[in-house]
C-alpha cells in the first residue's frame, strides 16, 4: 500500500506537470475570453460532492470580450480543456495517494510533514476544481495553480519523504483529527487563495497600463475586480476554519501538555498568521485602504503559514517537533 | 461596499468654531486616532512582528535550558537582549504595550459601534428613495400577484425581512446579524484576554518527577516541586492539599521503538473529606482533580544502586536518571553518597571520602561495547555504565548544583578523583579499590508530571465559542435593503386598471449574490416564483 501511495504521488506530479504545460500552451496560443461560459462544466462529475462548499458567489464582471475565433483560438480552447481534465486526473491520483497512504498507516494521513503537505496541496487543488466548475472563465489561473502544485509536491517528495509510521502517544487523540484536519483544510484554501491574489496584483497592474515584465504575464488573465473578490471569498471562507483549528489545537494542548497556550514556536507562528489574516480582513473592510495593499497582506499571511509549516520544523525545536522531517 | 468608515478625525467643516481646551482637544484627537481602523491595523501588524522574536530566540517560559545555552554561546549579546526582555517576549513591556493599546483601541471601537447598532436595531427601515431606478437593483412588475403594499410586506415577512409599510411604499431590510456578529466577535476577543489575565493572576503550576516508590510520594506543597510558578494573587498556603503516589507505570512500544501507549496509575490521597483512591492517567487524558489537573509529560527509569562502604554500612539510592533525548531512552545521571564512609566509632564524617557514581543507564544495552547508547526504550537488557568518584562532592559549599550532574569544579580542582568505571547488569556487584561495593539492584520507573490550576480556562473556552459564532455572522451575513412602491391605479400607466409595482434593491455590504436574491424576491412578489419558501441560500 505504501509503495502504491508513493507511485501515485509520482503520477499525480506528472499529471499536474502535463496540465501545467497544457495550460501554458493555452496561454501562449490563446486570445482571451474565447472560453464559452460552461466550457469546463464537464469536470463536475469528477469533482464529486466532497469538495463543494467554497462560498464562491463571485460575480465575474463581463470582461471585454476579445473574441477572435481563429484557429489558434480553437486550439487554445482545446488546450485549456485538456488542462482542466488533466488537473482533475491529477487530483484523483493525488487523492488515491492520500487514501492508500492512510490505509498503509492505519490512520489519517496527517502524521508528519510529508503527509501534511500532501494533504494541504490536495485540498488546494480540489477546491480549485470546485472554483473552476463554478467559474469556468477563471480557468487560466490553472497555470499558476498547477505550477504551485508541482513545486510543492516535488519538494515534499524530494525533501520531506518519510516511511509510514504509526502515531506517537501524544498524537493519539480525537483532537488530533479535529485539529489537524481543520488546519489542513484551511491551509489548503489559503494556498489556493494565493493564486487569485497574485493574479490580481499582476492583473490590476496590467489594467493600470503597466507593460513591463511581471505584468505582461497578466495580459490574458480574467478581470482584476473578479480576481480580487475571489481572493476575498477564499480567505473569508478559510479564516473561521483556521480560527477553529487554532482553538481546537489549544484545547488539545491543554489535555496533552497541560497548557492551552504556551508560545511554542508553532503556536507563535499560528498566532502571527492569525493576526496577519485578521489584518487582511480589516484592511479590506476599510474603504480608504487600497485593495492592492490588502491583497499584499493576504500574501504575507500565506508567507507566515509557509514559515510555520517549513521554517518552524526546520529551524526551531518545540513540542510540535514530532512533525519532524 | 462596507458599512465601515474611518471615523472622521476632524469635526465637520462649517461647524461653528468654539474655543476648545487644547489639552482636551489633544486628548480627544488622540483617542480618535487610537480607535481608528488604521491604527488598529498598524497595531495588529506590530503585534505580529513583535511575536517573531518569541519564536526565533529561546524563551524562559518555554525552555529555560536553551536560554542558558544561548547565554553561554553569545556572552556579549545575551545580557543586552535579556535587558530588553527578548527572552520573555510575551511578558515584556513592549509586547504588553502593543496588545493593551490594541485592546484599548478595540474597546474604543466597539462601544460606539454597539451604541449605533442598538439604535439601528430600534430604527425602522428608512423610507424608499424617490427614484428606485437609481438603485443597484431595479425592476418594474406589471400586474403582480401581490399587488398592494400589505401583500408585498407579507411576502417579505415570510422571508424574514424586517418590513415597514408607509402608505403605498414598502421598505425592508435584512442582515442585522452581521453587525451583531461582528460586535460579538470583538467582545469575545476581550473576554479571551480577560481569561488569560485571570489564569495568570490566580493560576499556578509546578513540575516534578515521581518515582514509583511509596517513599517518593508527593504532596502538593511548593517545596516539593522542582520548579513552580504561582500567580501574583496566589500564596504558597493556597495550594490545595493532596498527595500522589505512583503505583505503576506502563509503556508499550512498537518493534521500531516508537512508543505506542503510556499509562500511569497513582493513588490520590489526603483530599479533604475523601478516602484515598486509585486513578489512571495518560498523555492525552490528564488526571483531573477538583483543585488542579495532573499531566503526564515524560517518563524514565531510576536505577536502584546500593553502596556498601568500607565500614560495611549500606545505603541505597533510587535517583532518576534523565533521558538524553535519544529515542531509545538512554539516560544519564548521578548517584551520590555524601554520607558514605562515616567512621562508626568516631561518627566523624570524612568529607574527602564521599563517593558518587556518574554515568549512563541503558534499558537495552548492546551485546558488545561501546556501551554508550541504548538499543530499545523498554528494558530488555538493562545495564548501568558508571564512573566512580571519591573525594569532596562540594555539596556543602552552599552552591546549589544539579542533582543530575556532578560538580565539575570539584573534579577540575582535584578534590574529586575518578577511581574506575564499570558496566553492571541487575544483581551485579562491583568491588572498589577500598573494598567497598556497589550493587545495581534494579530499576523503578518514574514519570515527569506537571500540576496545574488554570482558572481562566472555562471563560476562554466559552469566549472562543462565541468568537467563532460572531465571526461567522460577521463574515457571511450581508446587509441589504429593498423597496417596493405600488403605483396608484390610473396614474397613467399603460396597463391602467391593473397595478404597477416598482422595486429597488440596495446591498449595504459587499454581496455578489444580491442580484439573484433580488430577482427571486421580485419573482415571489410577481407570483411566478410560486415557491415562496425557497429562500436564497447562505444568508442569516
Ligand atoms: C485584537 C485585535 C483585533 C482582532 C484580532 C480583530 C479581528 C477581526 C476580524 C477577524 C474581523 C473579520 C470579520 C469581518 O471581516 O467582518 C474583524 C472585523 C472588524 N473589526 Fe476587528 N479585530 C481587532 C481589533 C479591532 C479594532 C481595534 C477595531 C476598531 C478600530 C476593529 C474593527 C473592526 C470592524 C469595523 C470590522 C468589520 C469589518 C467588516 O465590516 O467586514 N477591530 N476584526
Amino acid at each position: 500500500m505504501s509503495a502504491l501511495s508513493d507511485q501515485l504521488v509520482t503520477y499525480a506530479i506528472l499529471a499536474y506537470l502535463v496540465a501545467m504545460i497544457s495550460h501554458a500552451v493555452e496561454y501562449a496560443l490563446g486570445n482571451a475570453r474565447a472560453v464559452p461560459a460552461k466550457a469546463a462544466a464537464p469536470a463536475r462529475e469528477l469533482v464529486g460532492a466532497g469538495v463543494g462548499g467554497v462560498g464562491g458567489t463571485v460575480d465575474e464582471p463581463a470582461a471585454p470580450a476579445v473574441t477572435r475565433p481563429g484557429r489558434s483560438g480553437a486550439r487554445a480552447e482545446l488546450a485549456g480543456r485538456v488542462a482542466g481534465w488533466l488537473t482533475a486526473l491529477a487530483v484523483a491520483l493525488h487523492l488515491g495517494a492520500l487514501v492508500t497512504r492512510g490505509i498503509a498507516a492505519e490512520r489519517m494521513p496527517w502524521g508528519n510533514m510529508y503527509e501534511f503537505v500532501l494533504t494541504v496541496t490536495w485540498i488546494g487543488s480540489a477546491a480549485w476544481l470546485a472554483v473552476l466548475v463554478k467559474r469556468p472563465q477563471l480557468r487560466r489561473l490553472g497555470l499558476f495553480l498547477t505550477l504551485v502544485m508541482v513545486l510543492l509536491l516535488a519538494f515534499a517528495e524530494l525533501k520531506l519523504y518519510v516511511q509510514v509510521t504509526p502515531l506517537m502517544p501524544a498524537l493519539q487523540s480525537y483532537w488530533f483529527i479535529i485539529h489537524v484536519s481543520t488546519i489542513v483544510f484551511a491551509s489548503g484554501i489559503f494556498l489556493l487563495g494565493v493564486v487569485p491574489a497574485t493574479a490580481y496584483l499582476l492583473r490590476s497592474g496590467w489594467e493600470q497600463g503597466r507593460r513591463s515584465f511581471p505584468y505582461t504575464l497578466a495580459k490574458r488573465l480574467p478581470g482584476a475586480a473578479g480576481l480580487e473578490r475571489l481572493t476575498f471569498t477564499l480567505h473569508a471562507f478559510a479564516f473561521p476554519i483556521f480560527t477553529f483549528a487554532v482553538i481546537a489545537g489549544a484545547i488539545w494542548a491543554e489535555a496533552a501538555w497541560g497548557r492551552a497556550w504556551g508560545w511554542d514556536p508553532k503556536e507563535t507562528w499560528a498566532f502571527i498568521s492569525w493576526v496577519v489574516y485578521a489584518g487582511y480582513l480589516h484592511a479590506r473592510a476599510t474603504p480608504s485602504m487600497k485593495r492592492s495593499v490588502a491583497t499584499w497582506i493576504s500574501i504575507l499571511g500565506f508567507a507566515t503559514m509557509l514559515m510555520n509549516l517549513f521554517g518552524v520544523n526546520f529551524f526551531f525545536t518545540g513540542l510540535h517537533s514530532y512533525a519532524g522531517v | 461596499m462596507t458599512t465601515v468608515d474611518d471615523r472622521p478625525a476632524a469635526p465637520p467643516a462649517g461647524a461653528p468654531r468654539r474655543r476648545v481646551n487644547p489639552v482636551l482637544a489633544l486628548l480627544r484627537n488622540s483617542w480618535r486616532q487610537l480607535t481608528s481602523m488604521r491604527t488598529a491595523l498598524v497595531l495588529l501588524f506590530l503585534l505580529a512582528v513583535a511575536a517573531v522574536p518569541g519564536s526565533v530566540l529561546p524563551q524562559r517560559g518555554v525552555n529555560p535550558e536553551n536560554v542558558d545555552r544561548y547565554f553561554v554561546d553569545h556572552p556579549d549579546l545575551a545580557p543586552r537582549l535579556d535587558q530588553l526582555g527578548f527572552f520573555e517576549v510575551f511578558g515584556s513591556v513592549w509586547f504588553s504595550a502593543i496588545y493593551l493599546l490594541l485592546f484599548t483601541s478595540l474597546v474604543g471601537c466597539i462601544l460606539p459601534r454597539a451604541r449605533d447598532h442598538v439604535r439601528a436595531l430600534r430604527m425602522r427601515p428608512p423610507a424608499a428613495p424617490k427614484r428606485l431606478d437609481r438603485l443597484p437593483a431595479h425592476a418594474v412588475l406589471e400586474a403582480p400577484a401581490a399587488a398592494d403594499a400589505e401583500a408585498i410586506a407579507a411576502v417579505l415577512r415570510r422571508r424574514r425581512w424586517r418590513v415597514v409599510v408607509r402608505g403605498n411604499e414598502v421598505s425592508a431590510e435584512k442582515g442585522y446579524l452581521k453587525e451583531t456578529g461582528n460586535l460579538l466577535f470583538h467582545v469575545s476577543l476581550v473576554a479571551v484576554l480577560l481569561g488569560v489575565a485571570l489564569g495568570s493572576w490566580y493560576g499556578w503550576h509546578g513540575n516534578r518527577i515521581l518515582v514509583a516508590d511509596p517513599e517518593n510520594a508527593f504532596c502538593n506543597t511548593r517545596q516539593q516541586y522542582a520548579e513552580a510558578t504561582l500567580g501574583p494573587r496566589v500564596d504558597s498556603a493556597d495550594l490545595p492539599p493532596f498527595c500522589l503516589t505512583l503505583d505503576r507505570f506502563e509503556a508499550e512500544y512498537l518493534p521500531s521503538g516508537q512508543a505506542r501507549r503510556y499509562w500511569a496509575t497513582v493513588t490520590v490521597d489526603n483530599l479533604p473529606g475523601d478516602a484515598a483512591r486509585t486513578a489512571g492517567f495518560s498523555v492525552n487524558s490528564p488526571l483531573r482533580l477538583d483543585s488542579a489537573n495532573v499531566y503526564l509529560l515524560g517518563n524514565g527509569y531510576a536505577p536502584i544502586l546500593k553502596y556498601t562502604d568500607r565500614y560495611g554500612r549500606s545505603q541505597t539510592s533510587t535517583t532518576p536518571f534523565l533521558r538524553t533525548g535519544d529515542p531509545n531512552a538512554t539516560e544519564e545521571g548521578v548517584a551520590a553518597f555524601p554520607d558514605a564512609n562515616v567512621d562508626p566509632k568516631t561518627g566523624k564524617r570524612a568529607p574527602d571520602q564521599q563517593i558518587a557514581f556518574e554515568g549512563l543507564y541503558l534499558p537495552t544495552a548492546p551485546d558488545q561495547g561501546p556501551f554508550v547508547e541504548s538499543r530499545f526504550p523498554a528494558e530488555r537488557n538493562p545495564a548501568v555504565v558508571l564512573v566512580a568518584y571519591r573525594g569532596n562532592l562540594g555539596l556543602d559549599a552552599g552552591i546549589p548544583g544539579s542533582v543530575y550532574k556532578l560538580d565539575q569544579r570539584q573534579v577540575e580542582n582535584g578534590k574529586l578523583k575518578q577511581i574506575g568505571d564499570k558496566k553492571l547488569a541487575p544483581g551485579e556487584k562491583w568491588t572498589l579499590d577500598d573494598g567497598s561495593t556497589l550493587e545495581f539492584v534494579g530499576t523503578k520507573p518514574y514519570i515527569t508530571i506537571a500540576v496545574r490550576y488554570a482558572p481562566g480556562q472555562l471563560l476562554m473556552l466559552v469566549a472562543c465559542a462565541t468568537l467563532l459564532v460572531g465571526l461567522m455572522g460577521s463574515l457571511f451575513v450581508r446587509r441589504r435593503r429593498v423597496f417596493f412602491r405600488v403605483a396608484a391605479p390610473d396614474t397613467g400607466s399603460p396597463t391602467s386598471g391593473s397595478s404597477l409595482v416598482e422595486a429597488g434593491g440596495l446591498p449595504r455590504t459587499e454581496h455578489p449574490g444580491f442580484a439573484d436574491e433580488f430577482a427571486q424576491l421580485v419573482a415571489a412578489v410577481s407570483g411566478d416564483g410560486r415557491d415562496d419558501r425557497r429562500a436564497p441560500e447562505g444568508d442569516e
